[in-house]
């Protein structure tokens, strides 16, 4: 978490082609505005606070007629300064969504109340691999995103890698990004899904090719048996407790697709998209009760043995 | 309906029939006191002042709201509010700001000064109209009941599904929000029937279409956008309803229905709607800078035509509420076109009300300091508007706090504060008793400068990511500041609305006695007393130019040969307002009471069990019945009939 105290996830400090594209846009809109703003509210103090001369006569033909001809100049720019917005909207909007080349990195990103699911693909169905809530991307390489969703929908928006877009169930939508800088960034759903709206963000980490293919190996193993006794004794807790209706870990017979998938949850950040860094502390509190932190979270709270749950977490802290 | 000699123009009679005159009159439209007459009452000022009360309510209760949810803001991971409450809470302040104040208060407006201001001496169908108040007040009733039984709508005031449908909203608070937007609509669009025909029919003679104050065309603009819009939404809670409670599909992609279906049939009325609620502000700006510039609104065929276009285009930018939806890119730059244009014609009307005031004489009053107040804070709205046109730059700020604050400018800037101009501006012509220009300056400034504190700093909100309808945030993401001073903003603006009240309270007990005309107004409301008499005018004017008041020297012609001694009044041709004929208008009832009684049983039992269609809908034809039994006519109508054969 203090990774993301170290920048500001602004739409306004982009990170990506696409949005400094945006961000030149703004700029240009902001220039425009401010600027007609000022005047506008100048000629409105000036019609108010002006100098009468208190003998003129009622209306004046004269100063209609100089009035008509302001007011139809003044429509006139308004016209043209639209105009100009609107071919430089569409003109951006184009380059927004061009075509990717082959290259492209290949995630389906599914939301769900209130998590995200990260499938990666490869061309080789056995790379395959699922994990939750952390979007890993290598720099400099655009990445198409299948949106996906199985319940309400949700939006999927890191505002200094990508512009939102969407999650619809029924409805198949893609996004492109790509990040220029390694850097943690921060995301949130930005589409109303329920209780719990608010504590469903996610994280963009942009690495450099190398330390990303290595991230990638590692998430396409499968679990590490443990070897250690608690850890051992924690793979037993987890089998034979309520944590396999709902969550997986690759290379143990827990297999349901309800929760994030917990393969290699020791190696994320965070817990409960984006809400607490992932410490054993933290992962305790979550596990025994998820409502105080999350209220109206699908997790159920979990009566354990303060044994059974020291064992559940050592186990849980070897899912690097 | 009777055919009728064409009324002439004729100056006023002599002074001892005017005694007569209004005696008669005032037997015959009289509202005697008493709890029984006033459920009865079909004046239109009466309900009107109704709706006005009840919808100001509603804007207290919404605005405690707002304020609850600021408080929950006001720093990081705070616990005002919990999840479930506080989306009930932002649910509830949509719902209510949209449905339960700011479209009726609107219309509540129209249906007060419309008749005033042609010359009429009531609404079209009075009965209607108040049939009209009970029903919305009912359904606003049944909505707070059901939020004060923890049973309020939590799915946001857009509703979408499939987080409103039956599988991600059991029980039954999506259902209520369903309802009480059915109780809203037939409300508003009995007052739009109302407000249409009253305005096409019942003019002045004289007062042809060209000749009608910008208010009134501000308000037959909204009257048909209302018209028009309505029914979408009405479609889309229906289907709503019928997928939650009878298992249709309409809206679940798993049997082939479509989750966007939904928010193209909301927004095509939920885009209109936003005019709908910002048209007649218009109306209210160009009455009251005509009045505190002592000149008629320049360009008044160019302000009309604005009005018309921006009705019209108002309905073509629905998809700029769905650019994150991945609609294709085309279409969406159409709708970019679209909402880029609709920037013209306001635009058009700002530059003719600075030109107005330019030419003209200002009075700085507190009705023109909000009309000053106004239009600042509705660049800035239409500025980010125009911004949020484009799909890119939207698609960035789309559902976060920056479209918070670009829409609060746009409805407290662009409807509220015309609308507080307006509440100054009339307060005495319906009570006959000035607001307190003191404490109205006290109100304005601490409205205008909690305004920016509150909403200026939610556009750097969203740039910095803070999504909308959050119940908290994280001390790691640096928005504390900012919602802080939001809050503080917020505080402001109660602490004005708090004056507000005061200053109503006391300046309606022992405010300065108004009279007739207090600020030298155009218009015909003007003509009458404060308040104006339940038949309005004792005489019909006759209208001779764009503003009677201030073009007629000496006594204003008049219609004589209408009835006294019934509901006569006069029907008008639309165009040229030629008078046409007699309309006999219906005396007061209980019966509009009961329909909307019946009404509400039907719809609230209908949410509980489908037995509720067999229970309420005989109940709702029986007071059809009762309300449409034929009454024959009164003896002296008889005797005259009789006379006259």
């Amino acid at each position: 978490m203090l990774s993301l105290l170290q920048q500001s996830h602004s739409v306004l400090n982009p990170s990506s082609p696409q949005t400094r594209l945006i961000d030149r846009l703004w700029d240009a809109m902001y220039f425009v505005s401010a600027v007609v703003f000022v005047l506008v509210v100048l000629a409105l103090l000036l019609s108010v606070f002006r100098r009468r001369d208190s003998e003129a006569a009622e209306t004046d033909p004269g100063q209609e007629r100089s009035l008509t001809t302001a007011v139809s100049i003044a429509t006139a720019l308004t016209v043209l300064i639209l105009f100009g917005f609107l071919v430089y909207d569409v003109a951006v909007g184009r380059q927004l969504t061009r075509g990717l080349g082959k290259d492209a990195l290949q995630v389906r990103v599914i939301g769900h109340q209130w998590w995200w699911e990260l499938q990666y693909r490869d061309s080789v169905a056995q790379n395959w691999f699922t994990t939750a809530n952390e979007l890993h991307i290598p720099v400099g390489r655009p990445v198409a995103l299948e949106l996906l969703s199985t319940d309400v929908i949700h939006s999927f928006w890191p505002p200094t890698v990508s512009q939102k877009r969407d999650l619809i169930p029924g409805k198949d939508n893609s996004l492109w990004l790509q990040a220029d800088t390694p850097g943690v960034y921060r995301g949130q759903c930005a589409e109303y899904c329920g209780q719990q709206h608010a504590k469903m963000a996610f994280l963009v980490i942009a690495q450099r090719p190398d330390s990303f293919a290595s991230w990638l190996a590692a998430q396409r193993d499968t679990a590490l048996t443990p070897t250690t006794q608690p850890a051992i004794r924690g793979q037993e807790v987890f089998l034979a407790s309520s944590c396999v209706m709902c969550h997986a870990i690759a290379g143990t017979p827990a297999g349901s697709r309800i929760g994030p998938d917990l393969t290699h949850l020791a190696s994320r950040r965070t817990i409960a998209a984006g809400t607490l860094p992932n410490t054993r502390g933290n992962l305790a509190g979550w596990i025994v009760n998820p409502q105080s932190i999350k209220p109206g979270t699908r997790m159920p709270p979990n009566q354990l043995k303060p044994a059974d749950l020291q064992a559940l977490l050592a186990y849980l802290e070897t899912l690097k | 309906m009777s055919a009728a000699a064409a009324p002439v123009p004729q100056p006023p009679p002599a002074y001892e029939d005017q005694e007569r005159v209004r005696r008669e009159l005032e037997q015959t439209w009289a509202q005697p006191p008493g709890l029984w007459h006033w459920l009865r009452s079909v004046d239109h000022k009466s309900i009107a002042k109704r709706y006005i009360v009840t919808a100001f309510i509603f804007f207290v209760l919404a605005g405690l709201e707002a304020a609850t949810m600021r408080a929950q803001l006001a720093r990081p991971e705070n616990t005002v509010l919990g999840p479930d409450a506080y989306n009930q809470f932002f649910t509830m302040h949509g719902l209510t700001m949209m449905f339960l104040f700011a479209v009726p208060i609107m219309e509540a407006m129209g249906l007060y000064f419309v008749p005033l201001m042609i010359g009429a001496r009531n609404v079209a169908f009075p009965r209607l109209n108040a049939y009209g108040y009970w029903v919305y007040l009912c359904g606003g009733i049944f909505l707070y009941l059901m939020f004060f039984m923890n049973t309020g709508p939590d799915v946001g005031w857009f509703g979408y599904v499939p987080l409103s449908g039956p599988e991600f909203s059991p029980g039954k608070r999506a259902d209520v929000y369903a309802q009480a937007i059915t109780f809203t609509e037939i409300a508003s669009l009995v007052g739009s029937v109302e407000l249409i025909v009253t305005i096409f029919k019942n003019r002045a003679p004289g007062m042809t279409l060209n000749r009608m104050p910008l208010f009134v065309w501000a308000m037959l603009v909204q009257a048909f956008m209302i018209l028009f819009a309505m029914p979408w939404v009405a479609t889309a809670t229906q289907f709503l309803a019928m997928d939650r409670l009878m298992a249709t599909h309409f809206f679940n992609p798993a049997e082939g229905g479509d989750a966007l279906l939904w928010q193209h049939l909301f927004w095509f009325f939920g885009h209109p709607e936003v005019y709908i609620i910002f048209i007649p502000a218009l109306g209210f700006v160009s009455s009251i800078i005509g009045t505190f510039t002592r000149r008629p609104v320049f360009g008044y065929p160019v302000m009309v035509l604005s009005m018309i276009a921006t009705g019209f285009l108002g309905f073509g930018l629905w998809v700029h509420h769905m650019f994150a939806t991945g609609l294709p890119q085309l279409g969406e730059s159409f709708f970019t076109g679209a909402s880029m244009m609709i920037a013209i014609p306001s635009g058009i009307q700002i530059f003719c009300w600075i030109a107005t005031i330019w030419s003209g004489r200002p009075r700085f009053t507190v009705p023109f300091l909000f009309v000053l107040g106004f239009v600042v804070l509705f660049i800035i709205g239409g500025f980010t508007g125009v911004m949020i046109a484009s799909v890119p730059f939207d698609q960035q700020v789309h559902d976060s706090y920056f479209i918070v604050a670009h829409f609060h400018y746009v409805l407290i800037g662009g409807a509220v504060f015309p609308l507080f101009g307006a509440f100054y501006y009339w307060f005495p012509k319906v009570t006959g008793r000035m607001l307190s220009e003191r404490l109205g300056r006290w109100n304005f400034w601490l409205f205008f400068i909690g305004m920016n504190v509150t909403f200026f700093p939610m556009h750097q909100l969203g740039f910095e990511g803070m999504p909308r309808r959050v119940y908290t945030y994280l001390p790691e993401t640096g928005w504390g500041d900012l919602n802080l001073l939001a809050t503080i903003g917020a505080v402001t603006i109660a602490t004005s609305m708090l004056i507000f009240v005061i200053n109503v309270v006391r300046s309606y007990r022992v405010g300065l006695p108004a009279g007739d005309d207090p600020w030298g107004g155009e218009t015909l409301e003007w003509a009458t007393t404060s308040p104006p008499p339940h038949y309005n005018f004792e005489y019909p004017p006759v209208v001779e130019s764009r503003s009677p008041l201030w073009d007629t020297t000496g006594e204003m012609p008049v219609v004589t040969g209408l009835r006294t001694d019934v509901r006569d009044t006069l029907v008008t041709t639309l165009l040229d307002a030629e008078p046409d004929s007699k309309h006999r208008h219906p005396n007061p009832s209980i019966w509009p009471l009961l329909s909307a009684i019946a009404t509400t049983i039907l719809f609230v039992t209908l949410i509980f069990t489908p037995w509720g269609a067999v229970i309420g809908t005989p109940l709702f034809l029986l007071a059809l019945l009762g309300w449409g039994w034929p009454r024959g006519r009164d003896k002296r109508e008889q005797q005259l009939v009789e006379s006259e054969a």
